[in-house]
């Protein structure tokens, strides 16, 4: 029997199968984040130009990578449901997003805290830290322009084609921020070159990239329940099967 | 060429003729309508001459920011324009006539966006040399200025296109055209602002002018179709 798969584009049919990969995925995110943060705080070796204060990078590199990921992911399931028509798609992104801005700020954040004692400054207008910064924008954006509108259809649609627009831009914005300043060290790792790096360091970091997939998966789902309990609140699915059970836990 | 348009001016058919007939509506409307066109070029003047108020008027500074304050000033008053570009039309209906007419949204949007052009972007870019004058810019510089901008409001115009479009109707949609329209316009900024201050410096502007010309090509492309998908969705 070939296997459906238009069926898991169905609210109804993914609503339990995300009940049950969430709490997987937050398990794996944990027990990853756990050997990762050991690595990075206790096996990894102090390094020899920056001390103590590299090891930030096991938050910050993981977290610049899903922020760029998860606008990508983003706008690819907003193309989906432009192209399908498919509910999901825009529920799908609708839940990415937040965690996408928050990954953003995150490797803001940490990248301002390891900026003092490295480059003696907070903040630098390099190309890194302003594309980055412009991605914060496009998040902040794509989230605004959703929560303007209030017929879910048609913001569904606006937020889905800003999401296009921006991942178009995306590289246009990146290089030309590039070729307008830069500080930032280049990429430490890549796909073509041995890494410059003790393979420790690389191994926590990419343990640690590992945990923030899992926790971006798995917080998505969550918000994706969430998003769909919401929409089809007079589905009948969710009026016979969720809301009585909802109901009956909270009393 | 010629020819054509003017066959299509007097009958008023086929897709130049609608083309055209946009174009002269919307200038039509603009020309009765002055104090919101000199609205946007006046916010132009004034936020230019804010800075030499604000920072003082030591002339080495004044020069050194001269490129980015005129540019920034430009994003900014172009943006203030876009509301007029279509919440007028969506308003009284007739933009639902476009998108039900029997010719391409496409190129009806094409038209609106240049006739929004010719009246809120060639103003800031006849006006940008005498302003660069009162920061004490030189004689070369201000050409670049010029011609920079002569290529980059056309952006301008184009990616602020798609943002009007998608907040037709919404909530706060001058608040949220300004997040959604700017950080795409950085890149503009950055090739236009640079290019006055390679020319101050001796540099070539040649780099400069043509990614600013590819943005223009590249966004003639894309702006008006993602415009129209935009005004469809708004439409529903």
């Amino acid at each position: 029997m070939a296997l459906n798969l238009w069926r898991f584009a169905s609210p109804q049919v993914i609503y339990p199968i995300a009940g049950r990969m969430a709490p997987m995925f937050m398990a794996a995110a944990l027990a990853l984040a756990l050997a990762g943060l050991y690595i990075g705080f206790f096996v990894a070796p102090t390094d020899f130009q920056q001390g103590e204060s590299y090891r930030i990078i096991f938050i910050h590199v993981p977290a610049a990578w899903m922020s760029m990921l998860i606008y990508v992911v983003m706008a690819l399931w907003c193309a989906v449901g432009m192209i399908m028509n498919t509910r999901l798609s825009f529920m799908m992104a609708l839940a990415l997003a937040p965690t996408g801005a928050l990954m953003t700020f995150i490797a803001l954040w940490t990248g301002a805290l390891w900026g003092k004692p490295t480059w003696g400054t907070w903040w630098v207008w390099d190309a890194r830290l302003t594309s980055e910064l412009i991605l914060l924008f496009l998040y902040i954006g794509f989230m605004s322009l959703h929560a303007a509108i209030d017929d879910v259809r048609r913001a569904d649609r606006a937020a889905g084609l800003l999401a296009l627009v921006g991942v178009v831009n995306v590289p246009i914005i990146y290089f030309s921020v590039q070729w307008w300043n830069t500080l930032h060290q280049g990429a430490s790792v890549s796909l073509t070159r041995a890494p410059s790096m003790a393979t420790t360091m690389l191994t926590g970091m990419l343990v640690m990239a590992l945990a923030a997939w899992m926790y971006s998966i798995a917080v998505s789902l969550i918000r994706l329940r969430a998003i769909i309990l919401e929409r089809e609140a007079d589905a009948d699915w969710v009026r016979e099967q969720i809301a009585p059970a909802l109901r009956g836990a909270s009393t | 060429m010629e020819a054509v348009l003017d066959t299509a001016r007097e009958n008023r058919t086929g897709l130049a003729g609608a083309f055209v007939s946009v174009v002269q509506r919307d200038l039509l409307l603009a020309v009765r309508r002055r104090a919101d066109v000199l609205t946007s070029f006046f916010f132009f003047i004034i936020v230019v001459s804010l800075f030499p108020l604000g920072v003082g008027p030591e002339p080495n500074t004044l020069r050194e920011i001269a490129p980015g304050v005129v540019w920034v000033a430009a994003l900014l008053a172009s943006m203030l324009a876009l509301h007029r570009l279509l919440a007028g039309d969506y308003a009284d209906g007739t933009l639902e006539q476009l998108v039900l007419s029997a010719q391409p949204l496409t190129v009806l949007v094409l038209g609106k966006i240049l006739a929004h052009w010719l009246v809120t972007g060639i103003p800031l870019v006849l006006i940008a040399p005498l302003l660069g004058l009162q920061f004490d810019l030189p004689g070369d510089a201000l050409a670049v200025m010029a011609l920079g901008l002569l290529l980059g409001t056309p952006v301008l115009s184009m990616l602020g296109a798609i943002g009007a479009a998608l907040t037709l109707g919404v909530r706060g949609a001058g608040g949220l055209v300004a997040l959604l329209v700017l950080p795409l316009y950085i890149p503009v900024l950055i090739f236009g602002a640079g290019a006055v201050s390679a020319a101050m410096s001796g540099q070539s502007v040649e780099g400069h002018m043509s990614l600013l010309a590819a943005f223009l090509l590249f966004s003639v492309v894309v702006a008006p179709w993602a415009t129209a998908a935009a005004i469809r969705i708004a439409m529903e």
